[in-house]
């Protein structure tokens, strides 16, 4: 089998500190096989996109706990787009309320993981989406 | 219903890794050490409480976390918190703050009053506690990576409203070892942050002797993944790094040891967070009268907050995070703490609502007028499973202080990231265990609902125009300001720096001249530089 091993941007938006859960993720990607790029705190969208480009990443993910997500993916869309990314699986996880997971959808995010996911629902969607 | 299977004799092992028997006696307490570490409340080596008559003469303080938006928002919250009966503040800073950034920074954007109250200069805390009687009322500042620079205001605003600065009481969480570990809110790198803890603990001893510059936390780096037994050693070597550094310049420990505090986290096991406290403190007062030689009763009392944890409510039915709380309030209260908090409800969520932070205060007040636990120090002392469990915590936590030490110590480790490797992989295999079932989660992994209602909670609205309210405000204060003063204070903040000298008298005058969080930050990272997480995991 030759298969090429799913690489993950998985990035801290933002200002928040909060990387446990990133973290715990961040882990069960690596056991599920995939490569993971952990990017650490406070990333800008500009560093998410740079990155995500330079490391040719298949998943572009991200976790936010400190409620500055909308904002935060509002600026990164443009740039990823920008920078030919829109082929890409682009997750999120987190403090996400129920009422935010559409606005994330209309931004392109295909997975949309609030806290209290499974770390197996969370890999097997990304198994399942990247081709 | 399907309830975790759970084989009547099976082997059972609390979180920090101590086998609890089903059955104890005296002879258990013997071979696990006796009751030579158990003494009086109010005697060393206090494991039964710091004070004689503890809740007798005056009840836990009541604390809730608060704060977002603008000050003037906050101090609403403040008034209405206060009204309901509690007794201290906790202030939640919003995440620019938290970090040095004023409010106009871009990257400030969408984050400014989102997690807690947006602070820029001197009039946002005149502002924020406005009316509040600080005599009455102790504040207590959740800040770090900030922490100097937010307490200098606070002890400038206190003045400027004509309290004695000698006999201002309050606390500073200032604690930015475990930032390093979890949390996040660092600026500088480790050794100058060390030092500027160092620097508020030596100016406090001096010119504010009352005030607490230090809450020493163990409660984010258990939210991180450590054991209650880890929770307290790492916490106890940090604080030591923090006398370490007080003591290389000169002060002599009985003058600072008393002044330092600590932030402990609770939840899991009733009995392993008892003995985990309990230890705590006989460990504590022995380490400070052996290895620091402290002789005021003070230096070795463990004052501490001990607050349920957020680490230990669920979003799946958060109505149940209410009766949580409530055990949670329980232990903090039979574990003698100085004082409580309790995550509210809905907090797995979002900023509570005065409705839930009122239910918080009321649970803690229960406990208080309705179930006697202020009536008798330390009942649980005597039980041969409470002291057993107590002796074996305290040698658990004297183990895990060794290894620390053997590995290079504390500052090492948080420097190089081992312990943050250590402690999110810790976090890993309990996420698995939980999803797996072993680690029973009511409402997660067993006696979950049919299905999850739709708006089980109700969202904190986030105020979109006070991000603009705040930057206008800045800029006023920057137009109206005397710029020759603060751009003196500032020159001198970054010679003091530079020089190694104690930031705090310049830190002083620049808040005094309403020189911005932001601007005095920089400053500071022109001396300093910023750190550089260790992308370990």
């Amino acid at each position: 089998m030759n298969e090429r091993r799913i690489k993950v941007l998985l990035g801290k938006p933002g200002l928040d500190g909060h990387d446990q859960g990133a973290k715990v993720v961040a882990r069960a990607m690596m056991d599920a096989g995939f490569e993971v790029i952990y990017t650490g705190l406070r990333q800008t969208p500009e560093q998410i996109a740079r990155i995500a480009l330079e490391e040719d990443v298949d998943v572009i993910s991200l976790s936010s706990m400190a409620g500055s997500h909308i904002p935060f993916c509002r600026k990164l869309k443009p740039l990823l787009e920008a920078n030919g990314l829109t082929d890409k699986l682009w997750v999120i996880g987190g403090n996400l309320p129920a009422q935010d997971h559409d606005a994330l959808r209309e931004l392109g995010f295909k997975g949309i993981f609030p806290s209290g996911s499974k770390l197996d629902a969370i890999t097997e969607f990304i198994r399942k989406e990247v081709k | 219903m399907n309830a975790p299977q759970k084989p009547a004799m099976k082997k059972v092992i609390n979180e920090s890794g101590i086998e609890v028997k089903p059955l104890y006696t005296a002879a258990d307490v013997e071979a696990s050490g006796g009751m030579e570490m158990v003494g009086d409340p109010g005697a060393y080596p206090f494991t039964r409480g710091i004070h004689r008559e503890m809740y007798r003469k005056q009840p836990w303080t009541m604390r809730q976390y608060a704060g977002f938006g603008n000050p003037a928002d906050t101090n609403q919250r403040f008034n209405y918190l206060i009204a309901n009966g509690q007794t201290g503040l906790n202030v939640a800073f919003d995440l620019p703050t938290q970090i040095g950034l004023d409010s106009d920074d871009p990257l400030a954007e969408g984050e400014i009053g989102r997690v807690g109250m947006s602070i820029d200069t001197l009039r946002d805390f005149e502002i924020a506690f406005d009316g509040i009687d600080l005599k009455k009322i102790t504040v207590s500042l959740t800040i770090n990576g900030a922490a100097a620079i937010l307490i200098a205001m606070y002890l400038a605003m206190a003045e400027k409203r004509g309290y004695d600065v000698k006999e201002l009481r309050g606390t500073a969480q200032n604690d930015i070892l475990k930032e390093f570990i979890g949390r996040g809110t660092w600026i500088f790198p480790v050794e100058p942050s060390i030092r500027l803890v160092g620097d508020t603990i030596e100016y406090c001893a001096k010119e504010a002797p009352k005030y607490t510059p230090v809450s020493v936390c163990g409660y984010h780096i258990r939210e991180s993944g450590a054991t209650p037994a880890q929770e307290i050693a790492y916490a106890f070597c940090i604080a030591k790094a923090y006398a370490d550094d007080a003591i290389r310049r000169g002060l002599p420990v009985d003058e600072f040891a008393g002044r330092l505090s600590y932030n402990f986290n609770i939840f899991g096991n009733i009995f392993e967070q008892v003995c985990k406290f309990r230890a705590g403190r006989g460990l504590w007062a022995k380490i400070m009268k052996e290895q620091y030689g402290a002789e005021k009763p003070g230096s070795m009392w463990l004052r501490m907050i001990a607050a349920g944890g957020g680490g230990g409510l669920t979003f799946e039915q958060p109505e149940v995070n209410i009766v949580r709380g409530a055990y949670y309030a329980l232990i903090s209260a039979l574990s003698g703490t100085q004082t409580m908090a309790l995550c509210s409800y809905d907090e797995a969520y979002t900023i509570p609502t005065e409705y839930s932070a009122r239910l918080s205060l009321r649970t803690m007040q229960l406990l208080i007028e309705e179930m006697g636990l202020t009536e008798t120090v330390d009942p649980l002392a005597g039980s041969f499973y409470v002291e057993t469990m107590t002796n074996e915590m305290r040698k658990k936590m004297e183990e895990i202080m060794d290894e620390v030490d053997a590995q290079g110590g504390i500052v090492k480790m948080v420097a190089e990231g081992t312990i943050q490797a250590k402690v999110s992989a810790q976090a890993y295999g309990m996420q698995r265990k939980i999803e797996s079932g072993e680690f029973p989660k009511v409402g997660v992994n067993c006696y979950k609902n049919e299905q999850e209602e739709d708006h089980p909670v109700e969202f904190h609205p986030y105020n979109e125009d006070d991000a603009r309210v705040q930057i206008e405000s800045l800029q006023r204060i920057r137009a109206e300001r005397d710029n020759a003063a603060v751009a003196a204070a500032l020159t001198r903040l970054r010679k003091d720096a530079a020089a190694g000298t104690n930031v705090m008298p310049a830190l002083v005058e620049a808040v005094k001249a309403y020189a911005s969080v932001g601007e005095m930050t920089k400053e500071l990272v022109s001396v300093f530089g910023r750190y550089q997480e260790p992308i370990r995991f």
